[in-house]
């Protein structure tokens, strides 16, 4: 990875991150795009979200899936944490908990990749409003 | 990273990861987080800020108190106490400040060289994952130590991107990478 120290040094890696970044995304509108959300309030970072989400920006690039990953509050599954929620266009979203490295490789893996469902869900109970 | 696997609030990025949540509750555009070192004084202070919704007078003397929660908007809950005792445990202190409508701006302060300070952590890999999930959100970093500061401010990366997405990953690592070469430099002067 090219090392860069002020914003001089990423303007002029600018064309290159750019050709990177066309290749990957296919879709302009985030609501076509795979939606990764991932907990980050006190229970979430306390059991680990940070590591969580850094795990999973890194894999769903190395593995060439077009995400968005993002951070979401308390869901109120404080026990269950770190949790992420993952929303695959066209689909309900699904709120899997308890995830450590091994959890995260199988949601991209099997849901992510192939719409298995996993062991692991959270039953959501409610309809997000807006 | 702290500790085992990261887990637990072992680190002060990881509180400021934390406080960085309760902005973006409050509906906050712009987050300013100020760190400063002072060897000279023993000071190790960290203050962050935010133009969220505030929060009333009445509520404010109790957001500090672990059994007191906001519970509908989830505004405040472990978060606040946890820091406040980890700032008292090294002989440091614990204020903040809030207006409703205005803003709310919390500081804690921790004697530097205490045993019980926690330590800094992966505060580049902190800032970053702040900024890639919220990229419509203006983060203002600044670190400070006796030597001179650095600041990343999203609105200059933006304008140096001109356009590329904040939320790439090959993005973030080029500013983390960034953030971690600017703060080592500052240490090592």
């Amino acid at each position: 990875m090219t090392k860069i120290t002020s914003l001089a040094d990423l303007k002029k890696l600018k064309a290159d991150l750019k050709s990177k970044i066309e290749l990957r995304e296919k879709s302009d509108s985030p609501e076509g795009r795979i939606q990764v959300k991932v907990a980050m309030a006190t229970c979430g970072i306390a059991a680990g979200a940070k590591v969580i989400m850094e795990y999973m920006l890194e894999e769903l690039d190395k593995r060439g899936v077009d995400a968005i990953v993002s951070q979401t509050g308390c869901l109120g599954y404080c026990f269950a944490e770190p949790t992420v929620e993952v929303v695959i266009p066209g689909n309900e979203p699904v709120v899997f908990g308890y995830v450590d490295s091994k959890k995260a490789n199988e949601i991209i893996e099997k849901y992510i990749k192939n719409g298995e469902l996993l062991d692991g869900i959270i039953p959501v109970n409610y309809q997000k409003i807006d | 990273m702290a500790g085992k696997s990261g887990k637990s609030m072992k680190d002060i990025s990881l509180h400021i990861l934390d406080l960085a949540q309760n902005c973006l509750t409050a509906g906050a555009t712009i987050v300013t987080i100020l760190l400063e070192e002072c060897l000279q004084d023993n000071i190790f202070q960290v203050s962050i800020a935010d133009n969220g919704k505030g929060i009333a007078a009445d509520v404010l003397p109790r957001v500090a108190d672990p059994y007191f929660t906001t519970r509908k908007t989830r505004k405040v809950g472990m978060g606040l106490p946890l820091l406040k005792q980890n700032a008292e445990a090294t002989g440091g202190t614990f204020q903040i400040s809030s207006e409703v409508g205005v803003g709310t701006r919390i500081c804690a302060v921790f004697q530097h060289n205490h045993f019980d300070r926690p330590p800094l952590g992966d505060i580049a890999g902190v800032v970053v994952l702040l900024v890639g999930a919220n990229p419509e959100i203006r983060f203002v970093y600044t670190h400070r130590t006796q030597t001179g500061n650095y600041t990343f401010d999203t609105a200059e990366v933006q304008e140096a991107l001109d356009g590329l997405p904040l939320n790439d990953y090959n993005v973030m690592q080029l500013l983390k990478g960034m953030i971690k070469a600017n703060i080592n430099a500052l240490k090592s002067q």
